[in-house]
This record gives C-alpha cells, sequence and structure tokens, in this order.
C-alpha cells in the first residue's frame, strides 16, 4: 500500500496524505512536470481529466476539466506559488467556470506537494489547507461528488446480482 | 439491523438504482437547484422529474423548500454520509491518484526490463 499515512486537521483546516513510492524524486516530479501523465492520474477513472494550460513555474496557471459519465465538465484551476525542482511546489486549487475563469462561489485550498528520497524510492507528503471551515466542509461536498459515483456504481453491482 | 434500519435502508437503494436520480443527486449535492432548472436538464416531463425529487426527499437524500413559487432542492449530505463516510470517499479519490501514480511507475519499470 502506498499510502502510509491519512490526517485531517479541523483546526488548522488541512488534509494531509502521505505516500511511498518505488522510484526516485525525479520521476514522481515528472508525474507533475508531464501534462499527459499528470492527466492520467489526476481525475478517477470514470472522471478523466484533461490538462489545457500547464505552467508549472511560480505565478504560472495550470488549468485543466474533469469529464463525468454524462459528459458533464467540472473545470478547476492551480495557481502556481512556488517550485523546487525536483522535491515539490506549492500553489492555489480552486474551482473554475467552463471557459476557466475562477468561481469565486467555490473554495480556494493551499497546497504543498513535497517529494523526498528515502532508501527504496520517494516519500510524497500532499497537504491541503482551507481558509476557512465552511471552505473544507463545501470541499468534502463536493468530493461526494466525485466518490458518491464510485459507491453508487457499488450499489449498481449488488443489485444486479 | 433494525426494521427501520432496514426499511430505510430499502429506501435508499431504491431512490439510487436510477439513473435519472443519480444525476439529480450529483447536481443537489454541489449546491441548490430549483426543481423547475433540474427538470429542464432532462427529456421528461415535469411531472417526472418532481417524482423522482419526490423518491428522493423521501429517502432523505435532499430536501426541498419554497422559495415564492419555486421549489429548491438541496442534496442531504448528512444522509449521503450514511451510505458511506464521505471523508472515507474524498481519502479514496486521493488514494485513486495515488494508485494511479503507482501504476504509471509501474509501466516504467516494466519497460525497462
Amino acid at each position: 500500500m502506498p499510502v502510509t499515512d491519512v490526517s485531517h486537521d479541523m483546526d488548522t483546516l488541512t488534509l494531509t496524505i502521505v505516500a511511498e513510492f518505488a522510484a526516485p524524486v525525479d520521476r514522481v516530479w515528472q508525474v507533475y512536470a508531464d501534462p499527459r501523465q499528470l492527466e492520467r492520474v489526476w481525475g478517477p477513472p470514470t472522471y478523466p481529466a484533461t490538462f489545457v494550460d500547464h505552467d508549472l513555474s511560480p505565478g504560472g496557471r495550470v488549468t485543466y476539466f474533469m469529464t463525468s459519465p454524462e459528459g458533464e465538465k467540472f473545470a478547476g484551476y492551480w495557481n502556481i506559488v512556488s517550485v523546487d525542482e525536483p522535491t515539490g511546489f506549492t500553489f492555489e486549487d480552486g474551482f473554475a467556470h467552463e471557459d476557466f475563469s475562477p468561481n469565486p462561489a467555490m473554495p480556494v485550498s493551499r497546497n504543498e506537494y513535497r517529494f523526498a528520497p528515502t532508501d527504496g524510492g520517494t516519500r510524497a507528503t500532499y497537504t491541503a489547507t482551507y481558509a476557512s471551515a465552511e471552505g473544507l466542509q463545501q470541499v468534502l461536498d463536493m468530493g461526494v461528488v466525485e466518490g458518491s459515483s464510485s459507491a453508487i456504481n457499488q450499489i449498481d453491482e449488488l443489485l444486479a446480482r | 439491523m433494525t426494521e427501520d434500519d432496514e426499511d430505510r435502508a430499502d429506501a435508499l437503494f431504491h431512490a439510487l438504482a436510477d439513473r435519472t436520480r443519480r444525476d439529480i443527486m450529483r447536481r443537489v449535492l454541489a449546491g441548490e437547484h430549483s426543481v423547475s432548472a433540474l427538470a429542464a436538464r432532462y427529456d421528461m416531463s415535469f411531472a417526472a422529474v418532481q417524482k423522482h425529487v419526490a423518491v428522493l426527499e423521501k429517502a432523505g437524500l435532499l430536501t426541498k423548500r419554497r422559495n415564492g413559487r419555486e421549489q429548491l432542492a438541496s442534496g442531504d449530505v448528512a444522509a449521503v454520509r450514511s451510505v458511506g463516510s464521505m471523508l472515507t470517499e474524498l481519502e479514496q479519490v486521493w488514494r485513486g491518484r495515488i494508485a494511479r501514480i503507482d501504476e504509471l511507475i509501474a509501466t516504467d519499470n516494466a519497460l525497462e526490463s
């Protein structure tokens, strides 16, 4: 299991995921540096991601959309704050309208991705911090949009038996 | 499980077993929608969409409120959470991404050897 630790801190409004990968730091960096690789990992299989702009440099902008099984598009953007190639980067992650203009009705999270070498490969630490409890809750609610589709698919399978 | 729990599970599963109702749920979980705006998205009568909304409401998956002549529906996240823990689901999104990175890396290793 590559995920080694998960923590939700409701006081600092932070979600932290730690994972171990059997590859050097440079290789893990490449997943984020190459939009074609990134879109293979960002959206769940039922909501594939397409990256449109991809400027992974300080002040740069990354835009993407995920496509639902019904063909509906959910757009998002990253504003890159800092980059320490290949050990990590920080960015703001927000929801966007279809033209990729930020949707101010949705919360923005501050993210820090860090990649550190270990004996066998790389330890990745992903942290996402929200400005308010309402914002975190709203994103968790949005998570259900993605997550419920897999839960609901399981229900479908159960009913098909 | 008590009889009430079983009845509630029946209502949830019945409500979610329909494609249109799952689609309505995805929409109303993302934000409040008027029933007429929901109905505009489907190739069926307003009354038919109203019936779907009523099934979801009866299962406790969404709540409705009136605003003037409009009926506004929003997803009841607490109810959805009772189907499966919401935080666990969000964590699954992350786990999914990480599993896919693992697969991507494994593909390189297979190509090299």
